[in-house]
């Protein structure tokens, strides 16, 4: 895989629904923390929107096609 | 249009001399990424990525347009210079119009409805395989198989008559692959008048059916949010590229695990390597090879400046291939990270049935494997057809026996 160090917990993800297409990306790459809403548009599941260490965040971020995703840390 | 300045030397496209390895006509491309100057068939020059990274930020780039309506719009062969004043729907239009119709189709085709639908996939799976091991080896595993799985898979979800299959295949077959400019516009008549009457009696239907159609035609189409022109072309797009794309990755992808039994026979041992397997095939195979863009704006990229009205062509086989991201990238492994390959695409208009496309992919290869674990070619591999350059690459015919 490509990164198997856990991730930090500290994460803050943004998804940006203007651009979302709902291709699914993120959650196929990281279906721990993300999902598709009934519309289909990328959303985090409860309780894992600071990504909770799962080291895929950033791959579901890389993955997705119009770069709605952004990732960064945030002050611990 | 003559580019004095610099040679042509590659015209693209160029057929496959290994239906599973990019054009050996592509081999000087690889040396000069990210960005190549080659030419069209009628002579015009257009830029070829070839660089992973820069297909990436082109392909998401709103600057490089896909109206195909466009008269600078590029053709890569005749007959699709002959559909370019036809208006499409999804591939062929910009947002925002795009947008609008991305955003009424993504509800049919999420991670969660192609789960759902997996019980149906391998039913029609089973089914098949049931019928053509009853009929006995040999088998012409394209008609048998890799083309009526997904066929039968998109009219379940669309609300199409499996009956009519005959048709639209023929139809399908003839818009991607002509021979002629003329049979390529005719058989684009003829599926949209299918639709047409298709269209018409599901609005004439008081219950509607379960279909992805069913519902463009009592809600949409009902409220004014689509006309039935766009109805039309939306059902066109869905139900050709819902079939022929996925119908050629099964036959392509049954031929080259055939022609690397080691990786066969691995996967076989290891199931759980199913979908890694998918994803680096998708990667390997790289069927859809030739995605058109023209630029509306100039756009400075690490290979040169694109001019506004300039055509951009994204070889899929050879971005896929680029080595700075995918070592050794002519040996299939399934071990390697493949994710981030271009073969569905990127941007705004990647594939939309991707998610679907994968669970067929899946079940089709995984319960053709499992159920004749002696399948092989029935013909010797270099005796077998596969598809011309111009088109989504695949095999024409897959002799197999068991």
């Amino acid at each position: 895989m490509d990164n198997e160090t856990r991730e930090s917990d500290n994460l803050h993800i943004d998804i940006d629904h203007a651009l979302c297409i709902g291709a699914g990306q993120c959650a196929l790459a990281a279906p721990s923390v993300f999902t598709q809403d009934d519309d289909g548009f990328s959303a985090l599941l409860p309780g894992r929107e600071n990504g909770g260490g799962d080291p895929m965040v950033r791959e579901a971020a890389r993955a997705c096609p119009v770069s709605a995703i952004t990732v960064s840390e945030t002050a611990s | 249009m003559t580019d004095t300045t610099e040679p042509h030397t590659v015209t693209f496209p160029q057929s496959r001399t290994c239906p599973y390895h990019p054009p050996t006509a592509y081999d000087p491309l690889r040396e000069t990424r990210p960005l190549a100057r080659i030419s069209l068939y009628d002579g015009r020059p257009v830029w070829l990525v070839t660089g992973h990274a820069l297909a990436r930020t082109l392909l998401a780039d709103p600057r490089l347009s896909s109206d195909r309506t466009r008269s600078d719009f590029p053709a890569p062969t005749e007959r699709f210079a002959g559909l370019r004043n036809r208006k499409g729907a999804l591939l062929g239009v910009d947002d925002p119009e795009h947008r609008v119709q991305r955003r009424m189709m993504v509800p049919s085709f999420t991670l969660r409805r192609a789960a759902e639908l997996r019980p149906e996939i391998q039913r029609i799976v089973d089914e098949r395989l049931d019928t053509m091991i009853a009929q006995g080896a040999p088998a012409e595993l394209v008609s048998a198989f890799a083309l009526p799985v997904p066929s039968m898979v998109i009219c379940a979800l669309l609300g199409v008559p499996y009956a009519d299959h005959d048709f639209f295949e023929e139809q399908s077959r003839r818009l991607l692959r002509g021979p002629t400019a003329d049979d390529t516009m005719a058989a684009r008549d003829r599926l949209e008048a299918y639709f047409a009457e298709l269209i018409d009696r599901k609005r004439n239907q008081p219950e509607p059916g379960d279909g992805v159609l069913d519902e463009l035609v009592h809600q949409q189409l009902r409220a004014g949010e689509l006309d039935q022109e766009e109805v039309i072309a939306l059902a066109t797009i869905l139900l050709v590229a819902g079939h022929e794309t996925t119908a050629n990755m099964i036959s392509l992808g049954t031929f080259t695990l055939l022609q690397h039994p080691d990786r066969l026979a691995e996967l076989r041992a290891e199931p759980t390597l199913l979908p890694a397997a998918v994803e680096e095939l998708m990667r390997m195979l790289s069927i859809a090879d030739g995605m058109l863009r023209v630029a509306v704006e100039d756009i400075g990229t690490d290979g040169g400046t694109i001019r506004a009205g300039e055509g951009v062509v994204f070889s899929t086989s050879v971005i896929n291939r680029d080595e700075s991201v995918y070592p050794d990238p002519d040996t299939l492994d399934w071990h390697r990270s493949a994710r981030h390959h271009v073969g569905f695409g990127f941007g705004i208009h990647q594939c939309l049935g991707q998610n679907l496309a994968r669970a067929e992919m899946e079940i089709a290869l995984r319960t053709l494997f499992e159920r004749l674990p002696t399948l092989r070619l029935a013909v010797p591999a270099e005796e077998i057809p596969f598809k011309p350059g111009d088109t989504i690459q695949g095999m024409l015919e897959l002799p197999v026996t068991w």
